[in-house]
């Protein structure tokens, strides 16, 4: 049980910080008129055409303690971030980011100018507009985000095995796990993890499709 | 006095043209800006708003500067205090209608009066609705009284009646003619329907291509000065038919359906939406207490 506990709080965890970081990330691309957003945009998009294990190959080498910036945070902060829980959400956060900031971006994009300029015209601010005229308006899109970032990270295999590497009860995951189970050709047990997966990740998406609906029949 | 210096670059569906502005207007009036699509009418109120920053100029409303290309002020949409009732009310759909007027208000004392607001407006059954499910001529009016609630220093109503039938339109600018009576706020209406500026302004201002080329009454603006008839009055093609040799137009003057006979030569380039003057010289009209 405890790969697919790990595996479940790992996606929580990471899920949060995306939802923190992404939505004023995906506000930012969508409305700002710098001229070089589109740099954002592809450092973002990234992860969706490289290969896992590029990113997670990239993680390792800068977070490991021989480069400066694993030794940095080892030294003065004791912390060590590959082959740890702590790489594990590192490594996903990245590699989820665009599953989170795609959806939102499109939303805000998508939402009525004119809407945000009769809230402006009633006096309201950008952050007031954001929390009580925008986010409720695009509920559709925050809620694909959410779903999107969290069934991603249940599924990620190679970024995670390339930081985390095979620790039980730190870093080995449900995906891993399996691996390890279908390497030591215990299938049953490799065979009950992947059922388990299947049916949360089907449960998820059967609840996010059929909230969808209704959110979107309210608007 | 609102005082309106402006110059802008605009594109348009005519290719490009420049908005040259330079028009003052008293304060607590309600004026009107006529002219056709593309004329830059909505132009004028979003850079009046803030919305659209003008390439350069001044805007001044009672003393304080708004917009001043020299000295670099650009005061932010949200401190401008404006009431923007746009053409299609932009009521924001995830909230009721009351919780759409409680957005707007600054204070205490407005979400007191929005109860109040709502009785006026005979929108007490529908408080609780959301905006897709009451008319369009009751969206409009919630979005007057939002724009209201935020306690502007001028009102701008951008076509708020264009989209809606005739009887909603004729009970909207009842409730505009009212609404500014009992609160004497400077509204600027822009309107390319010659019945409503008529209606509800004392002054007009006509532009074209981004300039304004006219500005007087309606009367004087409209009324063509070289008739001298005993009685004449602007109006609108409803129908035009044939009845026999006659041709039969139904007019709308002043919101009042008539019908007259004119001839072949008379409607020749006429047709349903042309604005007429029916004008009478040849004999008195009785005038009777109605």
């Amino acid at each position: 049980m405890q790969p697919l506990i790990l595996t479940f709080q790992l996606a929580l965890i990471v899920t949060a910080i995306l939802f923190v970081i992404g939505v004023p990330l995906a506000y930012w691309i969508a409305f700002s008129q710098n001229r070089f957003k589109y740099i954002v945009e592809t450092l973002v998009s990234m992860p969706l055409v490289l290969p896992p294990t590029v990113i997670g190959f990239y993680l390792l080498i800068a977070f490991s303690p021989q480069f400066f910036l694993g030794h940095f945070l080892e030294s003065f902060f004791g912390i060590r971030v590959v082959f740890s829980f702590i790489g594990l959400v590192i490594g996903s956060v990245i590699f989820s980011l665009p599953f989170m900031v795609n959806p939102i971006k499109a939303g805000f994009q998508n939402f009525p100018i004119a809407l945000l300029e009769a809230s402006y015209c009633l006096g309201k601010s950008r952050h007031e507009t954001l929390r009580r005229v925008i986010m409720p308006g695009i509920k559709p899109a925050l809620l694909t985000g959410i779903v999107m970032a969290f069934a991603h990270t249940i599924g990620e295999f190679g970024v995670v095995l390339m930081i985390g590497g095979n620790i039980p009860g730190e870093t080995r995951l449900a995906s891993i796990a399996i691996y390890d189970q279908v390497e030591a050709l215990n299938y049953n047990t490799a065979g009950l993890y992947a059922l388990v997966l299947v049916a949360i990740s089907f449960s998820i998406l059967l609840v996010f499709y059929y909230l969808n609906r209704k959110i979107v029949k309210i608007f | 006095m609102l005082k309106i210096r402006i110059k802008r670059q605009m594109q348009t569906p005519q290719g490009k043209q420049c908005l040259d502005l330079d028009l003052n207007i008293e304060q607590g009036e309600l004026v009107s800006i006529f002219g056709e699509s593309g004329a830059g009418k909505t132009s004028l109120l979003r850079i009046l708003a803030g919305l659209t920053v003008p390439e350069e100029g001044l805007i001044e409303v009672c003393g304080e500067v708004w917009f001043d290309s020299h000295k670099k002020i650009n005061l932010p949409v949200q401190e401008r205090r404006v009431g923007f009732v746009f053409q299609e009310g932009s009521l924001f759909p995830h909230m009721t209608v009351r919780e759409n007027l409680e957005y707007a208000c600054c204070d205490k004392n407005g979400l007191e009066s929005v109860e109040g607001w709502i009785v006026d407006l005979g929108l007490k059954g529908l408080a609780d609705q959301k905006p897709d499910q009451i008319s369009g001529g009751q969206k409009q009016r919630v979005a007057l009284i939002r724009a209201l609630l935020s306690r502007p220093k001028l009102l701008l109503l951008d076509e708020p009646l264009s989209d809606l039938d005739f009887v909603s339109r004729l009970k909207l600018q009842d409730e505009i003619i009212k609404i500014y009576q009992k609160t004497g706020i400077t509204t600027i209406l822009v309107s390319h329907d010659l019945s409503e500026v008529f209606k509800l302004s004392k002054k007009t201002f006509v532009m074209d291509h981004g300039k304004i080329i006219k500005s007087g009454t309606p009367q004087e603006i409209f009324v063509n000065r070289d008739l001298s008839g005993k009685f004449r009055f602007t109006g609108e093609i409803i129908e035009i038919y044939k009845d026999g040799v006659l041709n039969i137009l139904t007019l709308n003057i002043a919101n009042q359906l008539t019908k007259v006979v004119a001839t072949d030569d008379e409607i020749t380039g006429l047709t349903v939406g042309s604005k007429v003057i029916v004008a009478a010289k040849a004999f008195n009209p009785l005038v009777l207490k109605a």
